[in-house]
């Protein structure tokens, strides 16, 4: 199907039997591929999983990676942060200022963003930033046989190339959420209470005693999976790049949109999973209203 | 295929394909190819774009798995190695790309120094010593180990893909397309390269090029491979197994006009397509007015 719509080959002038059997091989098609896909990145984690714990790639590869996705990403990330924090305060203020209940902002901003909108936000930022970059590196390497070039020299490419950037996702995307919820809080707090005048102490000791430690774990928690989730992705469509600058553009694009998509089904998944853990063990909880 | 033409002292093959096909989805790009390289022979396959010899080469080495038949290096059958097996393998076959495939992330010095890393079998003062070494071989200035690739022109990266493939002193070398998009003087400077390699300790290496400057210079055997879309049923893909001076009086009318470079056919075949192409148009638009 790459290339065409499965509406392209349909000769509309066909009988109708042919082509109702033209729409069922097109969408029969789309499912064999979606399968085969899953199946390959499914083995391609596999084979990843399984350098990682044979053998570490040396300290000068990971350092890079690490370098590359920890501290470059930290402006961004610690600017998205600072906006979340802020746009939260901007958007809640005036519902809760129509019930009288200003001070209480403060739970609800730092509870969005630790549990939601700081873990998914920075994860989203670093798919469009990190996990494109890797996909149109690696594109760029297949296209140009680079990684031919690592295996003819008895180097094996995931492990190379893939380990490195997966450990550095999974290390430091959770590093990086913990920056973006620290810059959200002191944004969200700038914005009630320097510029909205809420009051300091009651803002503050709203905060501290709704948001739980176990909002900051879920947070922390998802993100890691969101790490896993990016580099896993953009290297396997870097890996399976089409040739010229167009087949890299579109493993970016596709690494960027398929990241995007798993990060919100999976938060969705661990938000379900996490919820019934939370109510399993702390079965009522008094409201903040 | 004979291998007639070599020494009688290359009895035992180092690379022997057996009945190897390869096919990319539906597409047979290789059919059942049989060739055996005896050590120290240097064999250039040539054939039109698109004739699978790339795709042969990188058989050869196990980057690409055939569909059926086996490739046995040095005796042993790299299709069914295991990964392990293969990484040690790959420690005596050394791979010249097309366009040099250097990292495009590291010095040339690290580009050259990355097999004997990877391996771990030198301390980096020895690394240092070898890598030099290898750069004055190709007739690189010891500055050009701090560039990197991008700053190089394109002869010179030939040269650093060249001094990085010798690094382990590997037992097979594979040259693709050697000296495509080269100036003639930097094509013969690659060619005399892969002489003095040859000359400095026994390798096998299999030239894979359309330069038939480059074929007769460098090899003592040539075989050419013929597209299959373009063949009879039935028909060999490999037009031509024998020694560079045996090209001009082939018995195949075919490998004569690629040997002189004559479109033959193929401008008989242009017009035709031409031809088929301004009717079918003509007809459409006939259909329109009518």
């Amino acid at each position: 199907m790459a290339g065409t719509t499965f509406r392209d080959d349909i000769d509309l002038d066909a009988p109708k039997p042919a082509r109702l059997k033209n729409w069922i091989s097109d969408w029969g098609g789309i499912v064999v591929d979606g399968v085969s896909t899953v199946g390959d990145i499914t083995l391609f984690a596999h084979r990843m999983f399984v350098w990682m714990f044979t053998r570490l790639p040396q300290r000068g590869t990971m350092m890079i990676n690490f370098y590359q996705v920890g501290v470059l990403s930290l402006p961004v990330v610690a600017l998205t942060g600072t906006f979340i924090g802020m746009v939260l305060a901007v958007q809640s203020h005036h519902q809760f200022h129509l019930i009288g209940l200003e001070s209480r902002l403060g739970v609800v901003i730092n509870t969005s963003l630790v549990r939601e909108l700081g873990p998914v936000l920075a994860a989203t930022m670093l798919a469009g930033r990190v996990g494109s970059a890797m996909a149109a590196v690696l594109g760029t390497m297949r296209v140009t046989e680079q990684i031919d070039a690592l295996t003819t020299m008895g180097a094996d490419p995931i492990h190379y190339l893939v380990v490195p950037r997966f450990m550095a996702c999974i290390f430091l995307i959770p590093a990086l959420t913990i920056m973006a919820d620290f810059m959200g809080i002191v944004g969200g707090y700038f914005y009630c209470v320097i510029i909205l005048g809420i009051d300091h102490a009651a803002y503050l000791q709203n905060s501290s005693d709704y948001v739980s430690g176990y909002d900051l774990f879920t947070g922390i928690f998802k993100s890691i999976f969101f790490g896993g989730i990016i580099a896993i992705v953009s290297c396997y469509r870097g890996f399976n790049c089409e040739p010229g600058a167009e087949g890299v553009g579109n493993a970016a694009t596709a690494a960027f949109v398929m990241s995007f998509v798993l990060i919100l089904s999976i938060d969705l998944v661990l938000n379900i999973i996490l919820d019934a853990v939370y109510y399993s063990i702390w079965p009522s909880q008094p409201s903040f209203l | 295929m004979s291998n007639d033409t070599t020494d009688d002292t290359f009895d035992i093959p180092l690379v022997d394909a057996r009945s190897v096909s390869v096919r990319f989805e539906s597409q047979l790009i290789l059919h059942e190819i049989d060739l055996r390289i005896p050590r120290g022979q240097t064999l250039a396959i040539i054939g039109e774009s698109g004739c699978g010899k790339t795709v042969l080469m990188k058989t050869l080495v196990g980057l690409i798995r055939p569909h059926s038949g086996q490739v046995l290096f040095d005796g042993r059958d790299l299709v069914t190695m295991s990964p392990v097996e293969l990484t040690r393998t790959r420690k005596r076959f050394g791979f010249v790309f097309q366009n040099a495939a250097l990292f495009d992330s590291m010095s040339v010095f690290d580009n050259v120094a990355f097999p004997i890393r990877q391996h771990e079998l030198a301390d980096e003062d020895e690394i240092e010593a070898r890598v030099m070494k290898n750069l004055a071989e190709v007739g690189l200035p010891a500055e050009v180990a701090k560039k990197r690739p991008a700053e190089l022109s394109g002869g010179m990266r030939k040269r650093v893909g060249l001094a990085r493939a010798l690094i382990l002193e590997p037992e097979l070398v594979v040259y693709d397309e050697p000296t495509t998009g080269l100036d003639p003087i930097m094509s013969d400077v690659i060619n005399e390269l892969i002489l003095a390699t040859r000359r400095r300790y026994p390798v096998t290496s299999v030239v894979v090029t359309h330069d038939m400057r480059t074929a007769r210079k460098v090899s003592n055997r040539v075989i050419m491979l013929y597209p299959r879309r373009r063949l009879e049923a039935g028909q060999s893909q490999v037009l031509f197994d024998g020694s560079p001076s045996g090209l001009d009086n082939a018995d195949d009318r075919r490998v004569r006009q690629f040997v002189r470079g004559e479109a033959g056919e193929r401008l008989s075949e242009m017009t035709r397509q031409k031809n088929t192409l301004t009717l079918s148009s003509a007809t459409a638009i006939g259909c329109d007015h009518g």
